[in-house]
């Protein structure tokens, strides 16, 4: 079963590079998809027992079926994206200068290969497969964000590759640490788990530490998130929803299987209190740079950053906050998603980025108007959408708790965040349009983000019981409350 | 076999030393290709034991990649591009120097306060994978060219190799070959970002790759 999960996207990937014709390409992306999808849900029914290299516990199945099912979505919104990129050179419409796409067959087996080394993040067992599958996602997505060949999106790939590859390297001296601390030098997480109490606790703390610093750079966390905006406004809205809501949880697994480890060896405390730091300095630097924040696409990646530090946050209090952060994470990347395609369509239309030249989208596009503003109004917290119930339930932990000051800053934070949001998007969406807009809104560019939002709503009001007992699981997994 | 290993570790601090007072990118890149090469090596003569198959086929790859391919990729990287030194970096060479000394010394502290890893080389080859590591990370941030930061990403990943190596770290082949594998990648698609840099940017100053940014309205 799992080696099926991987083997799918990546021959798919492979085939993709080979294949001329457009069409069967893109009905390839399509049918690894859907096909992948397929065997993710069938790991609901009976969850392959985790041991030796490759497994699945509760945590991995979680986010490898947000990977899995954001994927489709993305797969599905891309059809309709590469029939309407243009092909040969076109003219950048922020610099001016002449630019032209990747070849296609290039773009589509980057992305079917980053939906293989993503799977494999989520499904392996050993602290070294993990470190190797994620600096693979790094370098499977550098050529994603290089898609439109211009000097930006080449500054932000360059940049990325960089920052994350540095960062990456990190973790892999924290892998080090890891096999240091112990008699035995096993990177097995499992074996690892079972003789956590005869690890050495320094080489243990050194190991999360570089965890954190490592996977935390992948995963957007202040101050190591610097590649973060400008990755996702350069590239192709579609890849900018897999970075956001897919790759940014893999990368948190790293750090959550190094948590799993230190809580087994009692030092679970130590890890939790530098996640909370790091969280709430996420959401803060995110706050700040929200406001006023006059690329759209910039809006968005921020929004990341914020969520970001609400999952460390979560899963930091402990508790309750862990089944919140969780919950979080899958309406987190629901949401995102939704609002990176509803971006695109708003890009394809308008041909800018500035929130101030994009105006009265509710009038041009309505459909992805209004799924824009429930997008929004669902980022920033606001009910009946999921993100509102799982920001509440961090709330609730924190308050629980009695850390008031906790509890003062992440109220703070979210009330910054959305008063920047929401005034950005509001203007954007209400009024005249600003610019003689070819307005053409098809159907797959819309149906594709408003599923995303009916899930959004629905998570909002009704946590369907399946979901609830994983969600459950995966926060007793890493040692919280269910 | 020791002492064998440890001159080969006196060698690799060395060459830290030279990378960061050297201006021409062929000298750098020699340097990496020859710290790669001793890397290689460095697992042969630290274990003492028998040489299984896994062990010389290990050793093999890491110095051929680490001393060889990774090198050529960065040299053809470099005559594509047509640049030859690193111009201004943002310490200069001499004072960069100074700075590897100190790092070196804060390596032997650091080192000294961890417990001492299991491992037949972990005495003295700690403090030597920490000097490597933050020369690594000082390269990096203390050069333009997109190159020089490639090639110090590459010793980093050196350093990091040669702490995994000193603690006799029994990594299953699959892993380390992995890892081999992701670093090849990293440095072949860096080589390609660096041609596409020179190409739209007639430069290869990454200080001057700053239209992303949100400190600058």
């Amino acid at each position: 079963m799992i080696a099926a999960l991987l083997a799918v996207p990546a021959l798919a990937g492979l085939a993709a590079f080979l294949i001329r014709g457009d069409r069967p390409r893109r009905a390839l992306l399509a049918a690894a998809a859907l096909l992948h999808a397929g065997l993710t849900l069938a790991c609901w029914r009976t969850l392959p027992a985790p041991g030796g290299w490759l497994g699945l516990d509760a945590p991995g199945l979680l986010f490898l079926t947000i990977v899995s099912l954001l994927f489709l979505a993305a797969a599905l919104y891309a059809l309709d994206y590469l029939a309407r990129e243009e092909s040969g050179e076109r003219v950048d419409f922020v610099g001016g200068g002449p630019f032209s796409n990747a070849p296609e067959a290039r773009f589509t087996g980057c992305l079917l290969l980053f939906l293989a080394t993503m799977t494999a993040v989520c499904v392996s067992r050993r602290f070294g497969l993990i470190w190797v599958a994620t600096e693979a996602t790094t370098l499977t997505s550098a050529p994603l964000i290089y898609y439109h060949r211009h000097h930006r999106s080449l500054e932000a790939a360059w940049k990325y590759l960089m920052l994350c590859s540095v960062g990456i390297a990190l973790a892999l001296l924290g892998n080090a640490f890891l096999a240091a601390a112990g008699p035995e030098l096993t990177m097995d997480l499992d074996t690892l788990l079972a003789h956590a109490g005869a690890l050495q606790p320094v080489w243990l703390k050194g190991a999360f530490v570089l965890f954190l610093a490592g996977y935390g750079t992948k995963m957007g966390l202040a101050p190591m998130h610097s590649w973060l905006p400008d990755a996702h406004s350069e590239s192709p809205s579609l890849v900018s929803a897999l970075l956001s809501g897919a790759l940014l949880n893999c990368a948190f697994l790293g750090v959550l299987r190094g948590l799993q480890v230190l809580s087994a060896a009692g030092l679970g405390d130590f890890a939790r209190g530098l996640l909370v730091p790091f969280g709430l300095l996420s959401m803060g630097v995110a706050a700040v740079f929200i406001q006023g924040q006059a690329d759209y696409k910039r809006l968005l990646a921020y929004s990341s950053v914020e969520h970001m530090g609400i999952l460390a946050l979560g899963v930091g209090l402990g508790g309750t906050g862990v089944f919140g952060a969780m919950l979080h994470a899958v309406n987190h990347s629901v949401v995102k998603a939704l609002l990176f395609l509803c971006a695109g369509n708003i890009l394809a239309a308008y041909k800018t980025k500035s929130a101030a030249d994009a105006r009265g989208v509710l009038r041009v596009l309505p459909w992805t108007g209004a799924l824009w503003l429930a997008g929004l109004l669902a980022a920033v917290g606001a009910p009946p959408f999921g993100p509102f119930v799982s920001e509440f339930a961090v709330l609730k932990a924190a308050a629980d708790q009695g850390r008031s000051f906790v509890v003062v800053a992440y109220l703070s934070c979210l009330t910054l965040v959305f008063v920047g949001m929401a005034t950005t998007g509001l203007r954007m969406s209400l009024g005249p349009a600003s610019r003689k807009v070819e307005a053409r809104e098809t159907p797959l560019s819309v149906a594709v983000p408003a599923a995303l939002a009916l899930a959004a709503l629905v998570l909002g009001v009704w946590v369907p019981p399946p979901l609830r007992r994983l969600l459950a699981q995966a926060a007793r997994t890493l040692g919280g409350a269910g | 076999m020791r002492p064998a290993a440890e001159l080969l570790i006196v060698l690799i601090v060395l060459g830290n030393l030279a990378l960061l007072g050297s201006s021409r990118l062929t000298g750098l890149i020699r340097l990496v290709a020859a710290q790669g090469l001793l890397l290689g090596a460095v697992p042969l003569l630290a274990r003492g034991q028998a040489w299984t198959a896994e062990i010389l086929f290990l050793a093999v790859a890491a110095g051929l990649l680490k001393g060889v391919v990774f090198p050529v990729l960065l040299e053809r990287a470099m005559r594509d591009a047509g640049i030859r030194r690193e111009v201004e970096p943002f310490v200069g060479f001499s004072l960069s120097q100074v700075a590897g000394v100190a790092i070196l010394a804060a390596s032997f502290v650091i080192a000294r306060r961890l417990p001492v890893p299991p491992g037949p080389l972990a005495r003295a080859a700690t403090p030597a994978a920490f000097a490597t590591i933050l020369t690594g990370l000082f390269l990096i941030v203390t050069r333009r060219k997109a190159l020089t930061q490639a090639l110090g990403y590459l010793v980093l990943e050196n350093g990091i190799y040669l702490f995994g190596v000193s603690i006799g770290q029994r990594v299953p082949l699959v892993v380390e070959l992995g890892v081999l594998l992701d670093v090849f990648v990293a440095v072949f698609v860096m080589g390609i970002a660096i041609f596409h840099i020179r190409r739209e940017f007639d430069h290869l100053d990454v200080d001057r790759m700053t239209e992303l940014t949100d400190w600058t309205p």
